[in-house]
């Protein structure tokens, strides 16, 4: 017996297995973080040699532990929730068949203890990549796929319940555009966990000496899967500043066409992805650097900067139709930066494109990679995409779950207005701190980088101690964000207050709820589409914006060419 | 006007706004850009990962280095031979758990064919202080055409992880002026 309830809020229809199965997920989530943030700390104050921490064994086996539980477990029960939420509750629809839901979680949640046992117990210092033949035991490949049949499985169920939805007629005209973005999302998860099917499980049979690896095929392999999984993160993203304007401020999608289009362009290359982490390896010749690095010219890039522009062009106008027309920039100076759904939604999409974007295209560039690969400048690059852009995009979401789908309040409410700006400056200090250290040469996944017990004496500029001592100050200001997040989170949830209305109105819950952004009319639309524009179109704001990112993109891109012009001559 | 949570009703495949058009349009241009600069770089540009390719079997490959630092050893450093190839020479590297054998002796705006290759794991060679990173994969030669444009004491930082010892694997490349390798030509 299945039963719906109306969110009081949205007005949606959700039924009580899809409230459940996207509790349980980001449930699992938040403890996968827990896990994650403990040993970020661990890793940092290992690599900031004033502190060096752990000894070498334990910082390689802790460093496995954050990279799997971040990126892996972390990332991907939440977007199993996101998966959950955009097919059912958002089209009205039930959950195709909630059985297999089930099955799918314990799949998920077996394949992770698993792991975690072998990782914990140093049966598998190998690092998230586990690169063969570097080796691990074999129940820790076993565990990746029990947990990636899991996630399939999800996937299945997602499209499954479009079809149900579709079928018994829960919504009119087309998919809404953010479950459109979480359906390719689902589509890239499906490409994705195939490639991972593919590689570990040959690799299982290896670890059992039943078969031979090669080296760099698992490379490429590997990256098919640790890849396309970077490019869900980025679909569920933007499907999620889409969801966070439309709860926030009430934006609008400007233009359907484009949108989507954009979205298609993400699903059409993605099995390319793996190049830009071969660019520097033996196996590969250029021409097939050159194409794949590019996802065929560059087209993803391209997705991704039109996405940059329309979800702010959205906000622009959203705010525009309701009156806030003043200059280029009203619509941003006030629009309401205490919300933490609002301001985690845009910082994320600032540090993702500024920090993230930017150095993700130059540092993927076939020849500029040169100067980039294992050094400190690749994780700096992506804790500025998966953890200030997706990670941040998704504690931003959560703001709006723990009210709208646990029906809690949030606890520690006044501490949380704060958290994306503790978060979001902290990361930034970070990853640039982290960023210029790997212009100076400095190894990732380095143990000792004064090479104390080494054969020959390395001495780097004592900029780089400045730099590491920016990364560990900006890392541990975003550790300290990610406590207040987990803490506030999983006091909500297991002894929150409940929703209500108190005489002085609501409390604990972000602006977006009760005060939600007025409709926009008829006519107010009519207005606004009547009015003259200026030069710079019905987001000028915007256009400016995007203009000043490209600058600085160009800058970044060509600074490094000149960079690499000054090596010695390789060919 | 609708948000992205909304079903948009009717017909939505319509033209875009200017300011938008335009920015898809200045992108793309920007896309085309990006694209265009990487075989141009393999035209014009003194920096490029190509090398020639080759799979190795990592016996052969020791066997190949032993010959290499037999004929062109003319030292010792805390127990590496130190190798001065003759300009225009090939040159042998061997990675593995955690060394970079031998220490070799370049001389400045010679020209070589590096062949770095590994004998057991993923290793990473980057060049320190200049900042350059190859993947040194076991069963792949790469043999990378280099030319030493300044002169100067350089260092091999292992920069994949190769096991517990990673951070120990460090090795050296001495640059010499044109001329004073003191290799026998
Ligand atoms: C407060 C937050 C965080 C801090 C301070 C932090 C810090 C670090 C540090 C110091 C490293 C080691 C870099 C190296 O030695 O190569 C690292 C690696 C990494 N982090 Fe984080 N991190 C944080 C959050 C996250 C999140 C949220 C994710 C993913 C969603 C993530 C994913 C990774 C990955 C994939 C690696 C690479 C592991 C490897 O090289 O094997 N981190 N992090
Ligand atoms: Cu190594
Ligand atoms: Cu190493």
């Amino acid at each position: 017996m299945t039963t719906f309830r109306t969110c009081p809020t949205t007005g949606l229809k959700v039924q009580d297995h899809a409230d459940n199965l996207m509790r349980a997920h980001a449930v699992v989530g938040v403890v996968a973080l827990l896990v994650g943030g403990i040993t970020a700390i661990l890793v940092l104050l290992t690599r900031w040699q004033a502190v060096h921490l752990l000894n070498a064994e334990w910082f390689y086996r802790i460093l496995t532990i954050h990279g799997m539980n971040m990126l892996i477990f972390f990332i991907l029960f939440f977007e199993m929730a996101i998966l959950y939420f955009a097919s059912g509750p958002l089209l009205n629809s039930r959950i195709a068949t909630p059985r297999v839901g089930w099955v799918a979680f314990v799949l998920m949640v077996a394949g992770m203890l698993l792991v975690e046992w072998t990782m914990f117990t140093g049966q598998a210092d190998v690092l998230f990549t586990s690169y063969v033949p570097l080796r691990a035991a074999p129940n820790y490949y076993l565990g990746v796929i029990l947990f990636a049949v899991g996630a399939i499985l999800v996937t299945v169920q997602f499209f499954a319940t479009l079809v149900v939805a579709k079928r018994e007629k829960t919504y009119e005209g087309s998919v809404p555009l953010v479950t459109y973005g979480a359906a390719t999302a689902a589509i890239i998860a499906a490409i994705t966990l195939l490639h991972g099917a593919a590689i570990y499980i040959p690799t299982y049979l290896w670890s059992l000496d039943l078969m031979p690896m090669d080296a760099e095929i698992y490379r490429l392999v590997w990256w098919g899967l640790g890849h396309s999984s970077q490019q869900i993160n980025v679909a569920a993203m933007v499907s999620v500043w889409y969801l966070l304007g439309a709860l926030t401020v009430g934006s609008v999608v400007l233009n359907e066409k484009i949108s989507r289009s954009a979205f298609v362009l993400y699903v059409l290359f993605i099995s390319m992805a793996s190049a830009h982490h071969l660019l520097v390896d033996p196996g590969f010749g250029p021409a097939w650097k050159v194409w794949n690095t590019s996802y065929a010219m560059y087209l993803a890039v391209l997705a991704s900067m039109i996405h940059g522009f329309t979800v702010p062009a959205g906000l622009e106008i959203g705010q525009r139709v309701r009156g806030l027309t003043k200059g280029l920039f009203e619509w941003l100076r006030r629009a309401p930066w205490g919300d933490p759904g609002f301001s985690a939604m845009f910082f994320s999409l600032v540090v993702f494109g500024f920090l993230g974007g930017i150095t993700g295209v130059t540092f993927g560039t076939e020849q500029i990679n040169i100067i980039a690969h294992n050094t400190l400048r690749i994780p700096g690059h992506f804790h500025a995409t998966v953890v200030s852009g997706t990670a941040m995009a998704f504690m931003g979401l959560t703001f709006y779950v723990i009210p709208l789908v646990f029906r809690k309040q949030i606890a520690f409410y006044p501490l949380i207005k704060w958290q994306p700006y503790l978060f979001a400056g902290g990361m930034v200090i970070f990853s640039v701190g982290m960023t210029f250290a790997g212009t100076f040469g400095v190894p990732r996944r380095h143990w000792d980088i004064t090479f104390s017990n080494a054969p020959f004496n390395l001495e780097f500029s004592p900029a780089v101690d400045l730099l590491i001592s920016i990364m560990a100050i900006g890392g541990i200001i975003a550790a300290i964000a990610g406590g207040i997040f987990i803490l506030s989170t999983v006091w909500s949830v297991f002894f929150g207050r409940p929703l209500e209305k108190g005489s002085t109105g609501f409390h604990g819950v972000p602006p977006g709820i009760h005060k939600q952004p007025v409709p926009i009319t008829p006519e107010a639309a009519a207005a606004f589409e009547a009015a003259p524009t200026g030069m710079l179109g019905k987001a000028p704001g915007t256009l400016v914006l995007v203009f000043v990112f490209l600058l600085a993109f160009v800058t970044y891109y060509f600074v490094n060419w000149k960079l690499l012009s000054f090596l010695w001559q390789i060919g | 006007m609708h948000s992205g949570v909304e079903s948009p009703k009717g017909v939505w495949w319509k033209p875009a706004e200017a300011s938008e058009r335009l920015w898809v349009i200045v992108a793309f241009v920007w896309c085309m850009v990006l694209f265009a600069m990487m075989p141009l770089w393999h035209l014009k540009g003194g920096q490029n990962p190509s090398g020639i390719r080759s799979k190795v079997d990592p016996a052969d490959f020791e066997a190949r280095t032993m010959q290499f630092v037999q004929d062109y050893q003319v030292g010792e450093e805390n127990g590496f031979p130190v190798v001065a190839p003759p300009p225009g020479s090939h040159v042998y590297l061997i990675a593995r758990m955690w060394q970079w054998y031998p220490v070799l002796r370049l001389e400045k705006d010679a020209e070589y064919t590096l062949h770095i290759s590994s004998l057991d794991l993923n290793h990473g060679f980057s060049l320190f202080p200049i900042n350059v990173n190859f993947q040194i994969v076991p069963g792949y030669d790469y043999g990378l055409t280099v030319t030493p444009t300044d002169v100067g004491d350089f260092r091999i930082i292992c920069n994949e992880f190769c096991g517990v010892g990673h951070h120990l694997m460090l090795g050296k490349v001495e640059v010499v002026e044109p001329g004073a390798g003191g290799g026998n030509e």
